[in-house]
């Protein structure tokens, strides 16, 4: 800041609105507050510009990174998405983009100071890895989610030469086998550790090498190991790491099957010594009989993923009944309805819930339905986040969970089964999720399953004002559905639907609204190439994508489009779009 | 009675009536619609059992009509029910708990060796993987399986005991439909073999 003095001349009064501004926007953190600072004027613009250190890029294509680059010059932090969350589900073509590159190599070259990179749906090879190994010395945070391209020999490098990194986490990603003990590349002096999360490495990691690397981490509180460490393993580790916080549990069986559980008693101490331990995942192919073990940490637990667990009911029981303070829970539905009612009447807290299927398929009886769901919303009043996978749902448990649960943020409801109806009253499940719209007016994230007319798209467009995220599959009866929605959710950001038969004119009619959106997905619906292409010309902003999965070229003849893509872009279409992506 | 009543009224005949629809799916246009959209979509495959040919190599056929006669199972569809492939691939459902906890362990014998051995079928993939592990474990050549000479060529040939006590020829019949109905193996000589490969 400039201060007035002897032979210089007093700064002049825009200056020093600028130098205020600037020390007070340091602590606007919100995102949305800096973008609406950021439009108040000039001079606002640019110390805007020139405080935030967070920087947020939803869609890798909506801008070119050089633009971001040279608008916000002192970042510290970035954030970057690429594939929309679609992809998770194989219907996105293989090599489709999100390459990070020329992301990583612009940060490199206007960010030397980086320090937290996180990386969510982006294809990132070892070669990124290394370019981020070299380029920021700084570096104290790398967290990927749901990336992939890469390997150990990737890993190795950013272990070996981020001597600052504090953070490395791998959620989701899927870690090519190089054979490159990466564990080992870590430095040998101390190290800053605090979070390490590999559970997502789907081969073995050099256990002798990370007992070690425990051993010179004094900092470590996150440690999340993926299935090939055994329970012997996991005490060992457990005894030198009592200050941990959070702890994936590997396998959570022992390495030999029949090994008598007599250690129990030594398992349970190795937990009880865990005094602060609030979040606990792993249980990758659990022997049920070592559960108990983890009794002396569920009083304090906030955290618990049991996700991968093929446990029942009284498993569930046996350790939720002491969770009093938990949070979040996410289980496999192989607990049953009954364990649904345990985790009920216990979790009073419950923050998020989800329920994932053990079989993936619709047309399996299912261990859940409406009795785990209307118990959850009986006993957690104060749920904001729930998906729930079932096979049979009604419309009553629904609106009462609606009721019942007014705080929910998210409601992901997934009926397997494609166009199910309310199973006791044979109604579609409209009234359910409009209650949910009504009801929870603090929505934002939706997404609807089972037999439903245009009537539940009237409910989303008319009470669903906060709804940003909406995913829709096999549901609807004509454009009118889209209509009512594009037109009565001025906040819709993520439109994704599938297999539903929406046509050209949802398009027009989305046309005020789209410069808000940051993307459209529609595949398997009732649109036209023409109609894909008209859009094109009248959005100059949009980035219309046209493709089909099997990565065939598109055929303009076919009747109906398979897959759409469209976002808002300032950068125009993208260069690096494989041949069987259309850009119109 | 109420049902007295309504046959007073009507025929009921939608209760009666086959047809391949989901239960509850009452409406003709909306049966019609669904229909469309299944015959649009180029990655699903129609549930009309006349289409079940045309097939996309990115949906799994579920297997054809059972043997009552029910209508076959849908078949699955691409990324539906919506899960991450990690999770899918990492989760095994227990299909019994016996099995599970103990492996699907089967006898198998060797035709002139001294003693049987024991091999856990859940271990192996496919009918490859099973052949590589008995010719590993008792040094002997089994070959390649083809469905009109069986493992002809070779000096023994692999063959089992299915849930019917039946001796069946290793490799005729889908890889899931052998674990779960294999008994025990019996490797055989080539020479008495014969006899059991397909006519």
């Amino acid at each position: 800041m400039t201060r007035p003095g002897y032979g210089y001349d007093p700064p002049s009064p825009d200056q020093v609105l600028e130098n205020v501004l600037e020390d007070v926007l340091q602590f606007l953190t919100c995102r949305s507050d800096r973008n609406a600072a950021s439009l108040v004027c000039k001079s606002w613009y640019q110390a805007e510009a020139l405080t935030r250190s967070d920087l947020f890029i939803g869609n890798c294509y909506a801008v070119a990174p050089r633009r971001a680059t040279d608008r916000f010059r002192r970042v510290r932090s970035v954030l970057l998405k690429g594939k929309p969350r679609f992809a998770d589900f194989g219907l996105m073509p293989f090599n489709w983009g999100a390459h990070s590159t020329r992301w990583l190599a612009a940060f490199a070259d206007a960010y030397p100071c980086l320090e937290r990179i996180y990386l969510k749906r982006m294809s990132i090879t070892d070669y990124d890895l290394g370019l981020i190994a070299n380029s920021f010395s700084s570096l104290k945070e790398l967290t990927l989610v749901c990336c992939e391209g890469f390997g150990t020999s990737g890993l190795a490098v950013i272990a070996s030469k981020c001597r600052q990194l504090r953070v490395l986490d791998l959620f989701e990603d899927e870690v090519n086998h190089d054979e490159v003990d990466w564990i080992s590349c870590f430095p040998e002096t101390r190290t800053c550790l605090e979070s390490l999360t590999f559970d997502c490495v789907e081969f073995p990691i050099n256990f002798t090498a990370l007992e070690k690397l425990l051993a010179r981490s004094p900092n470590l509180k996150k440690l999340r190991l993926n299935r090939f460490v055994s329970i012997e393993q996991l005490h060992r580790l457990l005894v030198r790491a009592p200050q941990l916080t959070h702890l994936g549990t590997a396998s959570f069986s022992p390495s030999e099957a029949g090994q008598p559980p007599e250690q129990e008693l030594d398992y349970r101490a190795a937990f009880a010594a865990c005094k602060s331990l609030v979040c606990l995942s792993g249980f990758r192919e659990i022997a049920p009989e070592y559960l108990p073990a983890i009794y002396p940490v569920c009083a304090n637990l906030t955290s618990l993923n049991f996700s991968y667990a093929n446990i029942n009911a009284e498993h569930l029981r046996s350790v939720i009944c002491h969770c009093h303070k938990l949070q979040t829970l996410w289980v496999l539905d192989t607990v049953g309805d009954e364990g649904l009612q345990a985790a009920a009447a216990t979790c009073k807290d419950l923050r998020e819930l989800r329920l994932f299927p053990i079989e993936v398929r619709e047309d399996t009886e299912g261990f859940v339905s409406e009795v785990g769901l209307l118990a959850v919303s009986e006993g957690c009043r104060k749920l904001r986040s729930i998906l729930y996978f079932c096979q049979r749902m009604t419309n009553a448990a629904v609106i009462a969970m609606s009721k019942n649960c007014p705080d929910l943020v998210v409601f992901r409801l997934c009926i397997m089964g494609r166009h199910r109806p309310d199973h006791v009253t044979n109604e579609p499940m409209d009234e359910g999720f409009g209650a949910i719209v009504m009801n929870c007016k603090k929505l934002t994230r939706l997404a609807v399953s089972g037999l439903l007319t245009d009537k539940a798209f009237a409910y989303i467009g008319k009470y669903g004002k906060l709804v940003r995220t909406l995913s829709v599959a096999f549901a609807g009866d004509t454009d009118m559905a889209l209509k009512y929605v594009l037109e009565g959710c001025p906040k819709l950001q993520k439109l994704e639907v599938r297999d539903s038969p929406f046509g050209d004119s949802v398009l027009r009619a989305g046309l005020h609204h789209f410069y808000n959106m940051r993307f459209v997905w529609m595949s398997a619906c009732k649109l036209t190439f023409p109609a894909c292409g008209e859009i094109a010309r009248e959005m100059p902003h949009l980035v219309v994508e046209v493709f089909t999965v099997q990565e065939v070229p598109v055929e303009e003849e076919d009747e109906f489009v398979d897959t759409l893509y469209m976002y808002r872009s300032l950068e125009g279409p993208r260069n690096d779009a494989p041949e069987y992506v259309r850009i119109l | 009675m109420a049902r007295s009543e309504t046959y007073e009224n009507d025929l009921h005949l939608e209760a009666t009536e086959l047809r391949l629809g989901l239960p509850g799916s009452s409406e003709p246009e909306k049966k019609s619609t669904t229909t469309n959209i299944i015959a649009s979509n180029k990655r699903a495959l129609p549930e009309m059992p006349e289409d079940s040919g045309s097939s996309t190599n990115n949906s799994n056929v579920s297997d054809a009509r059972n043997e009552d006669g029910s209508p076959p199972s849908k078949a699955q569809i691409v990324g539906w029910p919506p899960i991450r492939s990690y999770r899918k691939n990492n989760l095994q459902p227990k299909k019994s708990e016996q099995a599970d906890a103990s492996g699907m362990y089967v006898k198998v014998s060797l035709d002139g060796a001294p003693y049987l051995r024991k091999i856990d079928l859940k271990v192996y993939q496919s009918y490859e993987e099973l052949l590589q592990a008995l010719q590993n474990m008792f040094k002997v050549c089994i070959g390649k399986y083809s469905e009109r000479d069986g493992y002809n060529g070779s000096d023994y040939a692999p063959t089992y005991e299915d849930k019917e006590g039946d001796w069946m020829l290793v490799g005729d019949v889908p890889w899931e439909m052998f674990i779960s109905s294999c008994k025990r193996l019996r490797i055989m000589k080539s020479s008495e073999a014969k006899g059991l490969g397909c006519a």
